[in-house]
């Protein structure tokens, strides 16, 4: 019986062991990441994270390069965090530890305008510059926030190309991202608005949201080609429903009979241009947006702006920017792609 | 005969009886065990991490850690009964979506907050009888009906608010619901945890109602034969992880000041890994609460530290899914052990080698 006991314990005591090895080589290699990122701030308050929707989302990879590049220019010491599912709860764990890391500033790109509120708050409190790109937050929660586009302008873009590529009269339908992101619901808005007042002709039937997932926007698209053969266009108005939708309508017999524009970066549009799809699409430079908001960071860590209405900074190689109207930079028009300048960009 | 086992203290030549009344002296049989191997980890982790992860040692870690895990950690509390039934209840997230958008948009409709949660909360009670109702009485798998009511809880939670989300909160109650206790750095929410932490700990450990929720997944038959009202146990264990995660689901809303559809979507696989990993056995009949909150602090305290130090969020999920691998491999791969070893053949022959 004796005997017994001992093996037990000892099978207790090596899988006691077993676990805590597991976790000191885990925590130790994170502990070995976290001294490197570190190290090279030396002690500088230009230490710069990204924190985009989500990781993996080749949009956010593209603004957080340009982010990366325009910290490299000024000296500062970036990184990037972020969850993998873009929600506002994941994000706010992330904003949290930003704050114990007491980084120099935080360039966010939000879930939920408020559920993120009280966290960036508690960051600036902490002395921490906030700055918002891509979807903003309630302003009081932030410093700045960049703006890709004015609403406006991109409703006014995407609906001026569905009108010219199905001839200003038919259906079309909007694959939209999450039904609660921030910025698609304004473009969706406006873009109601745009065609009620000026294309008589158009009917928009259908809203449908692709959750910014691949395979839902995909399965989102088949669905509304089934529910109304007379679909003329869709708008997909996020890169990663347009590339999806632009991928089912590329092997089914809609392709070119179904005319699809939206936002979309010319690399996952490259395929769709070139075998006649999609004809032509809008977007900013998202390196750009990230390229801006980096050094709009900078010039308030440096105290060079405080935020306020009319305040001017330098942006490296996109020249000089003046903070407008509710604390926004504004970066520029939406940019229209079509075959004849898409080879000109990558990202 | 029947003296000798009763009462073996009284006889004082225990020659009737072979057998110990316990094969592990006490202090083996309290210190190890599963919860108290997941306490060590927790432990260890925590050492570790505050010593080699900056910004992991300072209070507020604390706070933010507990506000964080604070859905979880009661959540746990009755999935750990309904599990240790051998039932599952995979809703609970849903539920939680469900009761943020009702305090939502009662509030928004002119409710005050306490009236709107307490509808939540009635809400919760009724989810979690229809979950019960469709086990106990329709006799349908709790894995099959807790899968349908997730996706039917999420579905009108997300139908009532459509694609709004409702963000404006009186500011006492998003203020209470982040507050912390006296200015320290332990959160108000962890006052509610606790009282509810004993209660369950109570139901579970030491009443007889608690024994029934363990013999009815070690054999639902035996326990219905022994006197248990084994249906009526499963639906008020549903009514509870309904009424808990609504709860759960009126502090999640007003902790981040907003009641969205999708809120804690996916929070329902958080909460049962947190439960495995704490020790308790998915086919039932094993299990014990100090491991579950141990269970949930682990995971909570491994994702803090892994993202301070700048961790990316799937190289955590990878590290708490292959501890929950681990851990469950663990425990079927020592139970093996056990059983190989404890064959008789070997067991004579090791026997008398060591004696």
């Amino acid at each position: 019986m004796t005997h017994h006991t001992s093996r037990r314990r000892l099978g207790i005591v090596a899988a006691l062991g077993l676990s805590a090895a597991l976790a000191l080589t885990g925590c130790a290699g994170g502990g070995n990441d976290g001294g490197g990122g570190e190290g090279g701030g030396g002690g500088g308050d230009l230490s710069i994270t990204f924190l985009p929707k989500n990781l993996g989302n080749p949009y956010f990879e593209t603004s957080d390069a340009g982010g990366e590049s325009a910290i490299e220019e000024f000296g500062g010491t970036y990184s990037e965090v972020g969850p993998s599912e873009a929600t506002p709860d994941a994000q706010v764990s992330y904003i949290n530890t930003l704050t114990q890391q007491a980084v120099g500033g935080i360039v966010i790109a939000a879930n939920d305008p408020t559920a993120v509120c009280d966290a960036l708050t508690e960051a600036r409190d902490n002395g921490a510059a906030v700055v918002t790109f891509d979807s903003d937050t309630d302003p009081e929660c932030r410093d700045v926030f960049v703006n890709q586009a004015d609403a406006e302008g991109i409703a006014q873009a995407q609906v001026d190309l569905i009108a010219e590529q199905i001839g200003d009269e038919g259906q079309v339908a909007i694959l939209s991202a999450t039904a609660n992101a921030t910025n698609q619901n304004a473009w969706i808005e406006l873009m109601e608005q745009e065609i009620a007042d000026n294309h008589p002709n158009i009917e928009l039937v259908d809203t449908v949201y692709g959750d910014d997932d691949d395979q839902t926007s995909f399965d989102r698209t088949a669905a509304l080609l089934q529910t109304y053969p007379d679909l003329a266009g869709i708008i997909s108005p996020t890169t990663v429903g347009i590339a999806a939708a632009a991928r089912y309508l590329s092997t089914s017999d809609a392709k070119g009979q179904v005319a699809l524009t939206g936002l979309g970066t010319p690399n996952q549009m490259r395929e769709y241009v070139e075998d006649g799809t999609v004809t032509a699409f809008a977007l900013w430079n998202p390196e750009d947006l990230g390229y801006l908001a980096a050094y709009t960071a900078q010039a308030l860590i440096n105290g060079d702006i405080t935020g306020e209405e009319g305040d001017e900074f330098e942006a490296g190689r996109l020249g000089s920017y003046t903070v407008g109207a509710d604390n926004t930079v504004l970066l520029g028009d939406p940019f229209v792609f079509d075959a004849d300048n898409i080879d000109d960009f990558d990202f | 005969m029947t003296d000798t086992l009763t009462s073996p203290a009284n006889s004082t030549e225990p020659v009737a009886r072979t057998y110990r009344s316990h094969a592990r002296p006490a202090w083996q049989r309290l210190l190890l065990t599963r919860e108290v191997a997941i306490i060590a980890l927790l432990v260890i982790v925590c050492v570790v991490a505050a010593s080699t992860v900056r910004g992991f040692g300072t209070p507020i870690t604390l706070r933010y850690l507990l506000l964080d895990v604070a859905p979880i950690l009661l959540i746990a509390l009755p999935m750990t009964l309904v599990i240790v039934t051998g039932q599952i209840d995979l809703s609970v997230a849903s539920m939680v979506g469900l009761s943020s958008v009702l305090v939502g948009t009662l509030h928004a409709g002119g409710l005050p907050i306490p009236a709107a949660g307490l509808v939540a909360l009635v809400v919760g009670v009724l989810g979690g009888a229809l979950n019960g109702f469709l086990v106990t009485v329709v006799g349908l798998p709790s894995l099959a009906v807790t899968i349908g009511t997730l996706a039917l809880y999420r579905g009108i939670a997300v139908g009532l608010l459509g694609t709004t989300a409702i963000t404006d909160f009186p500011d006492f109650w998003t203020d209470l619901a982040q507050s912390r206790i006296a200015g320290g750095n332990v959160p108000t929410i962890t006052i509610p945890f606790l009282v509810l932490a004993v209660v369950f700990v109570v139901l579970l450990h030491f009443t007889p109602f608690g024994r029934g929720i363990v013999a009815i997944g070690l054999g639902s038959e035996a326990a219905t034969f022994s006197g248990i009202h084994v249906n009526r146990t499963k639906f008020i264990l549903f009514m509870l992880t309904g009424v808990v995660s609504a709860f759960a689901g009126i502090y999640y809303t007003l902790r981040f000041g907003s009641a969205r559809g999708d809120n804690a979507t996916g929070l329902e696989l958080q909460v049962i890994a947190a439960v495995l990993l704490g020790g308790v056995s998915i086919f039932g009949g094993r299990g014990a609460l100090h491991g579950v909150i141990a269970g949930v602090l682990l995971i909570g305290v491994l994702g803090s530290a892994l993202r301070l130090a700048n961790v990316t969020s799937d190289v955590i999920n990878i590290i708490t899914g292959v501890l929950l691998v681990l851990s469950v491999v663990s425990s079927s791969f020592l139970a093996w052990l056990h059983r190989v070893r404890a064959r008789p053949g070997r067991r004579g022959g090791v026997g008398t080698a060591a004696g």
